[in-house]
């Protein structure tokens, strides 16, 4: 194999593993940027993935599964905010609870609706896209689906809607002093629900597309820890778009490394570059130490006297 | 006039505290009620098979308390932490480090009598336990880092380490499957009735439900951890040294965290396999927070929540209902009981 | 229109279960005037101001804007009938800009542009003339500039009416200019400004007219020019005389605490206690007065092992406290009693468990907790301090008496060398406050040294030895209480009046 066959697989995976990270890591942004931290992001990423398979299935229409794990993740980060913002309750074990109920919803209705069968119910997945065509280099490694490239453009989109609009400026003031929006004028708990209703769809469509841009079935190890992963990048990404976009890649980089490397007989556990990112968040943690405290909100819950 | 009703904030009596459990239980099987609806299946007959059936046979009872031992030291895990005002969301993976340690000293120790052995095994359990919340706890302690994130991300790096233990040195010779070599008889859990599963892992819970208890209402130790979980300022103008006390709750609940991966090695597999914890680090919140945070409570949440992973099997069977159910079931509760414990602070009162 | 009040309030009265904040109180704005409201802590000067800024209701009372009655309901209301506020704590985000929080929930649009939103602040900056750098970020400015992004935030609203709560109190001296200029030159623009305030010298140097109120009630309103400082003093503190109980001897112990040179940081970083030097006397208790903010509250921190000082040593006998941790500073012999009860016990926990908890080493046998000792410990205590309470209650659910109470029992049962007591009786009834005075004054008898610190005039004159006076982080002045009157001690605490030291 040569160098340049290398590296362009190499990107071309990178994208890949990262896209779900994308999603699942700016809905977290939209969650802790309201602040709330939302531990359901494993569930709800599970749950998307489980949706979207599911109705893509029965419809026959990739689309319409992304619809569903949309509003089905919408419907998990509005849960989320029914016990984290209207009932003030503990946010870590709130959140526990909504991966609990969404992992486990997913799994019993995966059986009531595909039975116990022994085959693996399939979907094609999204085709490929190639922007570039047959250019070299270019054209193979921009060989992605379109939740690829969407989730790539979602990261501009993003930044816009927090910092572009009265929407974004109004969460990020709800995320790091509530009173002071709320003295604002600002409604603290409508805002939030939005946040956390937009974090949750957009989570789910990292889950839904493992199974219908990736795998093109749902597998239970499909999600894997990806949304604690999510949770460890949003550090990484100190909160920011951007940030999240490089975090992503270079997990995705790692994982897709790993990989190659396994292919080309390189006797290295691979394990030990899976867990990289995870031991690197910890010591940024450690380094940043009191300072990494994301928006100030977070974990609080607001309440009006 | 008729009398109006009001709904004001204040303590609510203590006889509603009892109460709540048995709310939160009737309204979750009344949500999950809905799903087997849509099964389908008679709620009222699934709920029979999940709670009375298991009950009905003494394997099967006993069962449950299988199913139990490792929620068991999980929740009292999960309890000694949470009471105390440190949020270890890393039983999962303190109890995945107990299994390392019970593989591994399993694997070398066969020429020992069991009356050493076992002992040893269980302490090794508890120290991998202990070694696996030392990061987490020292980053708290020492650079106030949140413990929520970095136990639960200790908790995927160490299933990176067993997945690349078992792929790698450890993967049994003998089967060529990626798991541990099984371990050596005189380590292994004894059964504690003939037909049934049942090992001393359970009896080594209960002690610990207990030792737990103990702690925290009979020690000093207890008493302060107990101040600073309920008011960490106040406890240190009582002088109660907070970062002290913090650090030792992490590595004692880390501690009983692993000897969870003792009990399902030693006791249940044998061997070391990446699937050896079903998510029973994280139930074990679910106990801790059902039991209201106290040790002999979340031993009885624990039990109870064997018994729903015990009767959802059962359902499976007689009414072809998907097993999940059960991990449904359990976070329904979860959710549930956390709403409900909020009437606490409620009372109705009439008005004129 | 000319001459008609901007505000009106008439006979507005506001009670807080039994306490009444506001007993038929009046006030009028007129336009374009600056306006003291003026009062000790607790006359209930915020809280009137607090009902026209609807963040309280009044139970009764009526309120014009302008010859109208309105009802104001929410800040929202108040914003629409032209009244901003300025509170004491800033509603600010501080990772945000400050054009960010000044149009922060007021734009109607769907998207913004930081440029063009900073220009338009640049533009309400320079036509209210509140110097503000609109693109900065607001947690790197002063507390000064703070402040007029806050007045900036209320005058871009449009108010006609900017209600300004202790505005100075978190000022350094030069910034106090800063906003003064600033006020005159809203006066000039037409705003009516009012100001509440207990320092008398900055009411004479900024108001136009000054209405003091005293326990809730309405004293009166005066020009300016017809009023002198002695004159407002007296109008804010002259209470009728009282059972004063002074203990004549004065200091004749040995010096037991010496606090020399203390400077300590609040948690914004600001500097709260700036060169504080005392002694405290066996057998007497010096009394520290103050108005609230002035560094009384980081004192007691300090010598409760809450707060590490700068600089400065904190010496107890021969034992070097500065540093000690809370646990250090108890077993020396240091009763505490701390500003805020719920810092003294933990709510969740017993009675009796609080009442042992901070001896615990005493309540151990065999290496367990000695849970006989622990409950005939609070049986002892419950009855000798006659706590209205059982040994398994949680404390939480206690009498804010009895809690305090609880915190006593605790402390002075250990015989104490050394009573620090901050506003030991801040929101007592009128029996727990006698109780806990009497107390005190037995530790004295005793032969204790007792620091007691405390907003409540009446009580430092009545049951102190001698009394120091803080002002802005400072002892300004320590003086006999056999000499002390109220109107001195007034003058001291409002900064007008400064005495050298003595001891």
């Amino acid at each position: 194999m040569d160098a340049t066959t290398f590296i362009v697989g190499l990107l071309a995976a990178t994208l890949r593993v990262a896209t779900p990270l994308i999603y699942g890591t700016l809905g977290e942004l939209f969650s802790e940027r309201s602040g709330i931290l939302n531990l359901g992001i494993e569930g709800t990423m599970f749950f998307g993935s489980f949706v979207g398979f599911a109705v893509a299935y029965q419809t026959d229409s990739l689309w319409l599964g992304i619809l569903a794990a949309l509003i089905g993740g919408a419907l998990a980060g509005l849960l989320m905010g029914v016990f984290s913002v209207s009932l003030g309750l503990n946010q870590h074990v709130s959140g526990l609870g909504i991966t609990l109920l969404f992992t486990g919803l997913s799994l019993f209705l995966f059986r009531i609706i595909f039975g116990e069968s022994q085959v693996q119910p399939s979907v094609d997945t999204f085709n490929r896209l190639p922007l570039f065509g047959n250019i070299p280099v270019l054209g193979e490694i921009f060989n992605q689906n379109i939740l690829t490239y969407i989730g790539i453009l979602l990261i501009p989109v993003v930044w816009w809607v927090l910092y572009r609009t009265n929407f974004g400026l109004n969460m990020r003031a709800v995320g790091e002093n509530p009173e002071a929006a709320d003295a604002a004028g600002l409604n603290v708990f409508r805002t939030r629900y939005v946040a956390l209703a937009i974090g949750g769809a957009l989570m789910a469509v990292g889950g839904a597309f493992l199974s219908l841009g990736d795998i093109g079935s749902f597998i239970f190890g499909i999600i894997n820890g990806r949304g604690w992963v999510c949770i460890a990048l949003i550090i990484f990404a100190n909160w920011q778009p951007i940030g999240v976009l490089w975090g992503a890649l270079l997990f995705g980089g790692v994982s897709a490394l790993q990989l190659r490397l396994q292919t080309t007989g390189l006797n290295l556990p691979y394990e030990a570059f899976l867990s990289l990112p995870y031991v690197v968040t910890i010591i940024a943690l450690a380094i940043a130490g009191r300072n990494a405290t994301g928006p100030a909100a977070v974990l609080k819950p607001y309440k009006r006297e | 006039m008729k009398p109006k009703y009001q709904i004001v904030r204040q303590p609510a009596p203590s006889w509603v505290g009892p109460l709540l459990p048995i709310l939160a239980v009737l309204v979750t099987f009344i949500i999950t009620g809905i799903f087997l609806l849509m099964s389908h299946a008679n709620p009222l007959e699934a709920i029979y098979y999940i709670m009375v059936s298991p009950l009905t046979s003494r394997v099967s009872a006993l069962e449950v308390l299988v199913k139990a031992t490792p929620l068991l030291l999980t929740g009292a895990a999960v309890t000694i932490a949470f009471a105390s005002g440190y949020y270890n969301i890393g039983a999962e993976g303190q109890l995945y480090a107990g299994a390392m340690a019970a593989a591994w000293l399993g694997m070398i120790m066969g020429n020992l009598p069991p009356v050493l052995a076992i002992p040893l095994m269980l302490l090794g359990g508890f120290a991998a336990g202990m070694l696996w919340a030392l990061i987490p706890a020292l980053l708290k302690v020492k650079l106030s880092v949140d413990e929520v994130v970095t136990t639960l991300l200790m908790n995927s790096i160490i299933m990176f380490i067993v997945s690349a233990m078992l792929n790698g040195p450890w993967r049994d010779p003998a089967s060529g499957w990626p798991q541990s070599a099984e371990i050596a008889a005189s380590t292994e859990l004894p059964r504690l009735f003939a037909g049934s599963r049942l090992h001393l892992g359970f009896i080594v819970a209960l002690v610990m439900i207990a030792l737990v208890w103990f702690i925290l209402s009979r020690t000093s130790l207890g008493l302060r951890m107990r101040a600073v979980g309920l008011g960490k300022d106040a406890a240190k103008f009582m002088g109660v040294n907070v970062p002290r006390t913090t650090f030792i709750t992490a590595l004692l609940s880390g501690g009983i965290a692993g000897l969870a991966g003792v009990t399902e090695v030693a006791g249940i597999h044998f061997h070391l396999i990446d699937a050896i914890s079903n998510g029973f680090g994280y139930t074990g919140i679910i106990a801790a927070t059902l039991g209201g945070l106290n040790p002999i409570g979340s031993g009885v949440a624990a039990i109870f929540l064997g018994l729903i992973d015990t009767g959802s099997q059962s359902v499976s069977r007689a009414m072809g209902v998907s097993t999940y159910l059960g991990d449904v079931v359990q976070a329904v509760l979860l959710l549930v009981m956390l709403a409900v414990f909020l009437l606490k602070n409620y009372q109705i009162r009439r008005v004129e | 229109m000319k001459g008609m009040n901007v505000i009106e309030m008439r006979a507005i009265v506001k009670q807080f279960g039994p306490l009444v904040a506001n007993d038929h109180v009046n006030f009028d704005l007129h336009p374009g005037e600056v306006h003291a409201l003026l009062g000790e802590n607790g006359a209930g000067k915020t809280t009137l101001m607090r009902i026209l800024y609807g963040l309280y209701q009044a139970d009764s009372g009526e309120i014009k804007v302008k010859g109208k009655p309105v009802t104001i309901h929410s800040p929202k209301d108040a914003i629409a009938n032209g009244i901003g506020m300025v509170s004491q704590h800033f509603t600010l985000v501080l990772p945000l800009t400050v054009a960010e929080n000044i149009v922060l929930g007021y734009s109607k649009k769907a998207t913004y542009t930081p440029k063009a939103v900073e220009e338009e602040v640049a533009k309400a900056s320079a036509k209210f003339g509140v110097e503000v750098n609109p693109s900065a970020l607001v947690k790197h400015l002063s507390v000064g500039e703070r402040q007029r992004v806050e007045i900036l935030k209320a005058l871009y609203r449009n108010v006609n009416v900017l209600i300004m709560d202790e505005p100075t109190a978190v000022l350094v001296p030069q910034e106090v200019d800063v906003l003064f200029e600033t006020l005159e030159r809203l006066r000039k623009n037409g705003l009516s400004v009012i100001f509440i305030s207990h320092k008398l010298y900055e009411v004479m140097k900024i108001s136009d007219r000054i209405t003091v109120l005293r326990d809730g009630k309405f004293v009166g309103t005066v020009k300016k020019s017809d009023t002198t400082e002695r004159k407002l003093a007296n109008m804010m503190v002259g209470r009728e005389t009282f059972g004063v109980k002074r203990p004549d001897e004065a200091c004749q112990g040995k010096p037991l605490l010496r606090l020399t040179n203390i400077t300590a940081m609040d948690k914004k970083g600001l500097a709260a206690l700036k060169d504080v030097s005392l002694d405290v006397c066996e057998g007497e208790i010096l009394g520290v007065a103050g108005v609230s903010g002035n560094g009384q509250a980081e004192l007691g921190h300090v010598l409760t092992g809450m707060l590490k000082p700068k600089s400065g040593k904190i010496i107890l006998g021969e034992k070097d406290l500065t540093n000690a941790e809370p646990s250090a500073i108890f077993s020396a012999g240091v009763g505490r009693i701390p500003e805020d009860r719920h810092e003294g016990v933990v709510g969740e926990l017993s009675v009796a468990e609080n009442l042992a908890l901070e001896d615990l080493p005493s309540f151990i046998k065999n290496g367990m907790l000695d849970k006989k000792a622990i409950r005939a410990n609070a049986e002892k205590l419950i009855k000798d301090f006659q706590i209205k309470a059982s040994p398994s209650d949680h404390a939480r659910k206690l009498s804010g008496g009895n809690m305090q109470k609880v915190i006593l029992a605790r402390t002075l049962s250990k015989q104490p060398k050394l009573v620090i007591a901050s506003q030991p009786t801040r929101g007592l009834d009128v029996g727990a406050t006698e109780y806990v005075r009497k107390k005190l004054l037995e530790q004295r008898k005793r032969g204790a040294a007792v620091l007691l610190i405390s907003e409540d005039l009446e009580e430092v004159m009545s049951i102190s030895d001698r009394i120091a006076v803080m002002y802005e982080g400072r002892i300004v002045g320590i003086l006999p209480a056999s000499q002390a009157t109220e109107e001195e001690l007034g003058l001291m605490m409002s900064g007008v009046k400064e005495m050298a030291h003595e001891a």
